[in-house]
């Protein structure tokens, strides 16, 4: 395993355990960005540039950005008086040890008899294009009405609700 | 060169997601519960392009598909959770899940 | 002979890896084009500065700088030492990371976007399958280091500049991707190498550019608008407006780091209209299939020359548009008419050759911008004005 792969994902754990650590909410924003960014080129070495790509269109470009603006509008800036760990930090903390020790030793299992297929898979976006098209057409249409009922319902659940005030 | 076994990939995997696991259960801001969820999803992504790259068929495009999807569907849950936090922080004047701990509105 | 002309970069950069061994002639290679590229364009925005101050200053009735050189043309290098020289004061109550590393991040993203851009024929850095989308991903990056420069200032009005910026660049880059993917949908490729090779071709001398065809051409004013949004440049720089908000989200910024800044904002108007250059005018094309004599990279940098005199031209004539005003285009005309836009090239394609599509999707266009635009967006009704004089 590459000097180069270590460091990636130095980028991306480091970035992620910082944004769940820092206290100042917009640097933890700011960790998570980097995170997206380790993860980006992360599938960018596992040759699927398409996802890549686009990771860092969608999640740098307006999630990360989304969450910025959230922590602005909810005046998260300023750190609360009694720490921001709830006070059942530790129960949360060894759940998820645990869970991360259950999926390392399935891995470390299974390990021998995992695929590993050496050669680069020969797609283009043309291919992925096609099959957006033709075999996962149901599923493109379907995410065309998730989306505009997202898009519909957080603006309905974040508009200012303007009669009541007038009353 | 040695390329990188899958195990690799999927150890990375697995510690983002128990990063963001641990996020989303110990922090009292509802934002970054949503951040540790959103840690969740992207290492379920890297998961899936992993197992796409290194498994049999990777010309089917099953993998990249699904992760593209997830990166959609992550995308707009995130709006509509921030447009909640945002509606609750109006109402409560607090983003204190600590402080939530009532039905009562 | 003239085809050496037109190759004579790449003739250059082959010569000159031929004398050195194998193993190292990939990474030296790339590391020639990348310093040009990094050379090439800042000389540009040197250039670019002082074309701005005098034409804007032509437009305004008045001489632009004329001191420093003949025709005040050595100003950037008088700017440059300024800039250079002038202390860098933080604030202390800034954010120091995040302050300084605002500026970096904008610089090294906007630089990012010019390793898709095929500046001549055979002349692109790295020839992506998916160009297009990589160029768009980086342009989506830029938009936070305006909100971080304007949040680590620890300043109201930066935050608010920031704000405005970030609410502005995200509703035009939607448009921006929307009027792009037109273009990708006819072409058949992401890669911007392909596109261009799509348009080139010439009928009766004409060239098959995209600008001259009906969903071409409403595209490609969508993409300059969106464009001119995107990188805060008049009539849509209210995020910097120096009457408004002191000067936006870079108020607390001074010396190297606003030159950065302003470097960052110029390149990212090279960018896009050389990403628009080679979406909708052909790229490194000739306008006339007898004038493929002269050097496709001449006629690249023309067209970014000529896409520069038109932002220029737009800033001393357009006012300035307010946010909800601007916020209000975008999302109630720009956006319909992009998705409209989808629709007609569709159409386009299926309709086969002849006059009958020149007619049909003129005639959708021209009734969705009525429609849209000139009913739908007029919300006052303009009586005449009565006027009241001080006594």
């Amino acid at each position: 395993m590459g000097f180069v792969f270590y460091l990636i994902s130095a980028f991306a754990v480091g970035g992620a355990l910082a944004a769940v650590l820092l206290k100042n909410l917009v640097h933890a924003a700011l960790a998570l960005t980097v995170a997206f960014l380790g993860l980006a080129v992360l599938f960018l070495r596992l040759d699927a540039q398409f996802a890549g790509f686009a990771q860092i269109l969608v999640y740098v470009g307006a999630v990360a950005i989304l969450v910025v603006f959230a922590i602005l509008l909810t005046k998260g800036s300023e750190v609360p008086k009694e720490g921001v760990f709830s006070k059942t930090w530790l129960a949360g903390l060894a759940i998820a040890a645990a869970v991360f020790a259950v999926l390392a030793w399935a891995i470390v299992q299974a390990a021998p008899s995992l695929p590993n297929q050496a050669e680069v898979p020969a797609v283009t976006v043309n291919d992925i294009g096609n099959a957006l098209m033709s075999r996962y057409v149901l599923p493109l249409e379907i995410i065309a009405v998730l989306l505009t009922a997202a898009l519909l319902g957080a603006v309905i659940v974040a508009m200012h609700e303007k009669e009541r005030a007038k009353q | 060169m040695t390329t990188t076994p899958l195990a690799a990939y999927l150890i990375v995997a697995a510690l983002i997601f128990a990063v963001g696991l641990a996020g989303a259960l110990t922090r009292r801001n509802a934002i970054m519960v949503l951040i540790g969820i959103e840690l969740m999803l992207n290492a379920a992504n890297l998961n899936l392009i992993a197992f796409w790259r290194y498994g049999p068929h990777p010309e089917l495009l099953n993998g990249m598909m699904f992760a593209i999807f997830s990166i959609a569907v992550a995308a707009a849950e995130a709006a509509v959770g921030l447009g909640l936090v945002i509606s609750i922080y109006r109402h409560a004047k607090t983003s204190d899940l600590e402080q939530m701990n009532r039905m009562k509105g | 002979m003239i085809g050496r002309l037109d190759q004579i970069f790449v003739l250059l950069k082959h010569w000159l890896l031929g004398y050195l061994p194998e193993s190292w002639q990939t990474p030296v290679g790339v590391i020639i084009s990348v310093a040009c590229i990094v050379g090439l364009y800042p000389a540009l925005f040197a250039v670019t500065t002082v074309l701005e101050r005098k034409g804007v200053g032509r437009i305004q009735n008045r001489l632009g700088p004329n001191r420093v050189g003949p025709y005040g043309i050595l100003q950037p290098m008088a700017d440059g030492i300024k800039s250079l020289t002038k202390e860098d004061i933080v604030p202390t109550s800034a954010d120091a990371v995040v302050h300084f590393l605002a500026p970096i991040i904008l610089v090294v993203t906007v630089f990012m976007g010019f390793a898709v851009l095929p500046m001549g024929r055979n002349m692109v850095l790295v020839d992506m399958d998916a160009g297009l989308l990589f160029y768009f991903a980086m342009g989506a990056s830029t938009e936070l280091s305006v909100f971080m420069a304007g949040w680590s200032s620890r300043n109201k009005y930066s935050l608010l500049g920031a704000m405005r910026a970030v609410a502005q660049m995200i509703s035009y880059e939607v448009a921006l991707l929307l009027s792009s993917v037109v273009v990708v949908m006819m072409s058949g490729s992401l890669s911007l190498v392909k596109i261009v090779e799509a348009q080139n071709h010439y009928s009766y001398g004409l060239p098959h550019w995209f600008i001259f065809t009906p969903w071409g051409c409403a595209a490609f004013i969508m993409y300059a608008i969106a464009g001119t949004a995107e990188t805060n440049r008049s009539p849509f720089d209210l995020p910097e407006g120096e009457s408004e908000l002191v000067a936006g989200y870079h108020t607390e910024y001074s010396g190297f780091k606003f030159a950065l800044f302003f470097l960052g904002e110029y390149v990212a108007m090279f960018s896009i209209s050389a990403l628009g250059s080679t979406l909708f005018l052909g790229g490194w094309m000739a306008p006339v299939s007898w004038l493929q004599v002269v050097p496709s990279w001449i006629w690249f940098f023309g067209k970014l020359f000529v896409s520069m005199c038109v932002f220029i031209w737009l800033r001393g004539t357009l006012p300035r548009l307010r946010q909800d005003q601007l916020m209000n285009f975008a999302w109630k005309f720009v956006l319909p008419m992009c998705l409209l836009n989808l629709f007609v090239a569709g159409l386009w394609r299926f309709m086969g050759e002849g006059w009958l599509r020149w007619v049909v999707c003129s005639a959708i266009l021209i009734l969705a911008y009525v429609s849209i635009g000139r009913e739908g967006m007029r919300r006052k009704k303009f009586g005449p004005r009565n006027y009241r004089y001080a006594e």
